[in-house]
């Protein structure tokens, strides 16, 4: 059976992970064996052996103090007013021997805080509060705690003392119907308390469900925050599971030591000479982005998740266009998203979109960096306001090019209609797709990325 | 034919993991090991002391982690120091591999070996008339080509196999790749490392591991799972001051709180580098070299290449020196 410390951990931990602190089992014996070693009477003491097995990077050591300090302190129940005057010594008894069979009745009436609030923990733990996750789980989960507690003999024992007449009775039923009131207000206090603690992460992640499939050309301003920490988790979670897989090569180097374990069989003559060959290739990345109106929204996002990549994207050039091209890497790299793109914007944009002349501005700048490495991907609705795509250059390209994936925002079912130049340009791409939400551009790029790894 | 003793010593190299942690040893409690690493001049917060107690009888690793200069490789120093035990120290960076950390095999006296055994084989299998008795006998001579004897121990194999124990000091892990971090991960939970040709080598007695990392890239999750985690922020004015009259003997109280309100005024402005303690400590250093009572415009100007270590920083800084230098000495003075 758990000890009462035991759960009292295990609550702390289930707080600390909506709290955003990854927790594993692991580490839940190592705080349990830390305590062992160190005993609770410490509080300093006992927050820093838990900080130190439990929170593992500098935001979560933030985050776990404010966790240990908002879990730890308990609100102390407020005190109920003073037994009236009117009551004197008489009445006192017949309430203890009245109210003599029911603890919670005790308790309310001697106004006995801590007794009310271990009982309240206690009834909690029964009611199973640090389960709840939702705001409309609130009402039932107070109720639950407080019939725990034995509200319904309460109930009966005032409903009983009203019956019996007696104005002593009725004086006490009153009390007690008014400590139940303030009970109450404790109980909702209590799962507001736990609200915080346990549900937070569950409200957070529900929002993140919902923006990974909003629309990328219809985001909220006010959700820009939130969609640019969601776009770096995405890419920080591409990142490690891609670099993780891959070697460093040591191309042209002798492995002297498989040299030598090889030259054994030969009596140590060199035969079989070993070098160290393993050449794993990053992806080399040209992103091509659409700045015109309705893309512009969604090239910010993919620009963004790119140059979250860094890590595992060998080279990355980003170029803009609305009618001519220009390289957007420095200018991304120099000022904050958010402003890089409005900057963007003001050089370029706001102009009829060509995509004909966006590609030879390309086929000028940068055509002779392609090679077989590289990866470009188009970010645009391919609406060109009726001039020459120039599909000769995009030929060229895609022949050039390991890959070129066409990331359109459009649905496909408007691909070709009035000015859109799409179904022409998708002869040339390896992959054209609809690129709306996040959750689509999460799922390209590790399509990209996925066909760099070795097999 | 006779053979040799060292055909013979396939003795097993495990020994029982043992800890010996004593009542009146330096890591008992969390207030010895403040007063300890006190002694051999490391100033260290409750949570740095809380952290080494942890690992001393968790038998875990600590990560610190923090910005450079902030003491985290001195904190394995000074604990080397206060337990008398050897620090062994390993640089880690790019490319860094299990033949430079853990062991290498000696292969000049490998071929050498091969050479004599080449010589000797006609003695060793004389008398045998068939082949199946030659390799017979050759099967029975055992095998020393791999074996412990042959080993050159790198420091991750020198510190399991210290007689005593060790403190271990794996410095700036986050430069190395991260092949490498896998390749860690057994020594740092097990204290152990298995070697394929031999087998596993234990710890005789488990080491006190520091890791440190700058954060120049994300360590593993299973690197974090094994190990303590320690953060070491820069320090308030109150600790910095400790530590500033424990590193620099002869520094003049009122400078040292003069000199620490300064570097603490220049924490809070965006500069490129902000100056941690050791930048601190050096300032300090060279402040008493110059024998200065207090500081002046013009001595912080000419010293601000020891606190500061970018041209850009320090074209910043000039400007408002006199406002900061003002600040620095109302607080002290305040004192």
């Amino acid at each position: 059976m758990a000890s009462p410390v035991q759960a009292t951990v295990e609550e702390f931990v289930k707080a600390l992970r909506a709290s955003e602190v990854r927790v594993s089992p692991a580490e839940v014996i190592d705080a349990h064996r830390a305590l062992m070693e160190i005993g609770y009477a410490d509080r300093a003491l006992v927050k820093d052996a838990l900080c130190v097995t439990l929170a593992k990077t500098a935001e979560e050591v933030f985050r776990f103090e404010e966790c240990f300090d908002a879990f730890f302190s308990r609100d102390a129940f407020r005190e109920g007013p003073p037994p009236r005057a009117g009551g004197g010594e008489a009445s006192g008894e017949t309430a203890g021997g009245e109210a003599g069979d029911l603890p919670l009745a005790q308790m309310l009436l001697a106004n006995d805080g801590i007794a009310l609030n271990q009982a309240m923990e206690a009834a909690a733990r029964r009611a199973r509060a640090s389960d709840v996750r939702l705001n409309t789980q609130r009402n039932l989960l107070s109720r639950r705690m407080l019939d725990e507690m034995g509200l319904r003999e309460l109930e009966e024992l005032i409903q009983r003392l009203r019956e019996m007449g007696l104005p002593r009775d009725a004086a006490l039923a009153d009390r007690l119907a008014e400590r139940r009131e303030a009970l109450f207000e404790e109980a909702s206090r209590f799962v507001d308390r736990q609200m915080q603690l346990y549900a937070r992460e569950t409200g957070r992640r529900m929002r993140e469900t919902l923006l990974g499939q909003a629309k990328l050309t219809a985001i909220e301003p006010e959700d820009m925050r939130q969609m640019e920490a969601l776009v770096k988790r995405m890419a920080k979670r591409l990142a490690t599971r891609y670099s993780r897989k891959r070697h460093r090569a040591h191309k042209g180097r002798l492995d002297v030591r498989k040299t030598i374990r090889r030259s054994m069989p030969y009596g140590g003559v060199p035969f079989d000479i070993v070098w160290k060959t393993e050449t794993i290739e990053k992806p080399k990345i040209v992103a091509i982005c659409d700045v015109s109106r309705s893309v512009a929204a969604a090239a910010q996002f993919m620009l963004l998740f790119l140059y979250s990549l860094n890590e595992v994207i060998e080279k990355l050039e980003a170029f803009a266009f609305s009618d001519r091209l220009i390289r957007v890497g420095d200018i991304l790299e120099a000022e904050e998203l958010d402003s890089a793109i409005a900057s963007i914007i003001k050089k370029i944009g706001m102009r009829p979109t060509d995509y004909g002349r966006a590609l030879v501005d390309f086929s000028e700048l940068h055509r002779d960096a392609i090679d077989r490495h590289t990866t470009i991907i188009i970010l645009g609705d391919g609406r060109s306001n009726y001039s020459n795509p120039r599909l000769d250059i995009m030929r060229e390209i895609a022949h050039r090019a390991r890959a070129v994936i066409w990331l359109n925002p459009e649905p496909e079912t408007y691909w070709g209609q009035g000015d859109s130049r799409m179904d022409q340009y998708k002869r040339f791409c390896h992959v054209a797709k609809v690129c709306n939400t996040l959750n689509q551009l999460e799922r390209i790029i590790e399509d990209v990325l996925r066909t760099y790894m070795p097999h | 034919m006779r053979r040799s003793p060292a055909f013979e010593s396939q003795r097993p190299l495990t020994v029982q993991l043992s800890r010996t942690p004593v009542a009146d040893s330096p890591l008992a409690s969390v207030e010895a090991i403040i007063s300890g690493l006190a002694g051999v001049g490391y100033i260290a917060s409750r949570r740095i002391a809380t952290a080494l107690f942890m690992a001393q009888h968790l038998s875990k690793p600590v990560l610190v982690e923090g910005v450079a200069g902030v003491g985290k490789t001195e904190l394995a120093i000074a604990t080397a120091a206060l337990l008398d035990l050897p620090l062994i120290r390993m640089q880690c960076y790019e490319g860094l591999d299990e033949s430079k950390a853990l062991y290498e095999w000696k292969y000049g006296k490998q071929l050498l070996y091969t050479q004599i055994l080449k010589d000797r084989m006609g003695e060793a299998l004389e008398g045998a008339h068939t082949m199946e008795a030659a390799m017979d006998r050759l099967h029975g001579m055992g095998d020393m080509f791999f074996s412990e004897g042959f080993l050159e121990p790198r420091p991750l194999l020198k510190a399991l196999r210290t007689e005593g124990g060790a403190v271990l000091l794996i410095d700036e892990i986050d430069k190395s790749d991260e092949a490498f971090e896998a390749f860690l991960l057994e020594i740092l939970s097990a204290f152990q490392v298995t070697i394929p040709e031999i087998g596993t080598i234990k710890a005789k007695v488990v080491p006190l591991v520091f890791l440190t990392s700058n954060n120049v890239r994300d360590l593993g999750d299973a690197l974090k799972r094994r190990c303590l985690h320690l953060h070491i922020p820069l320090p308030d004015a109150h600790l910095e001051e400790k530590i500033v009259a424990t590193r620099v003997p002869g520094v003049e109280a009122r400078l040292t709180r003069e000199l620490v309100a300064f570097v603490q005024s220049l924490r809070d402005i965006e500069l490129r580098k902000v100056p941690s303690i050791s930048e601190t400590v050096d300032w300090a250093r060279a402040l008493v070299l110059l024998h200065a009572q207090a500081l002046s415009a013009d001595l912080v100007r000419e010293t601000l290449n020891v606190l500061l270590k970018y041209e850009q920083d320090i074209v910043a800084i000039e400007p408002k020196l006199n406002e900061l230098l003002g600040r620095a000495s109302g607080a002290a003075g305040g004192e």
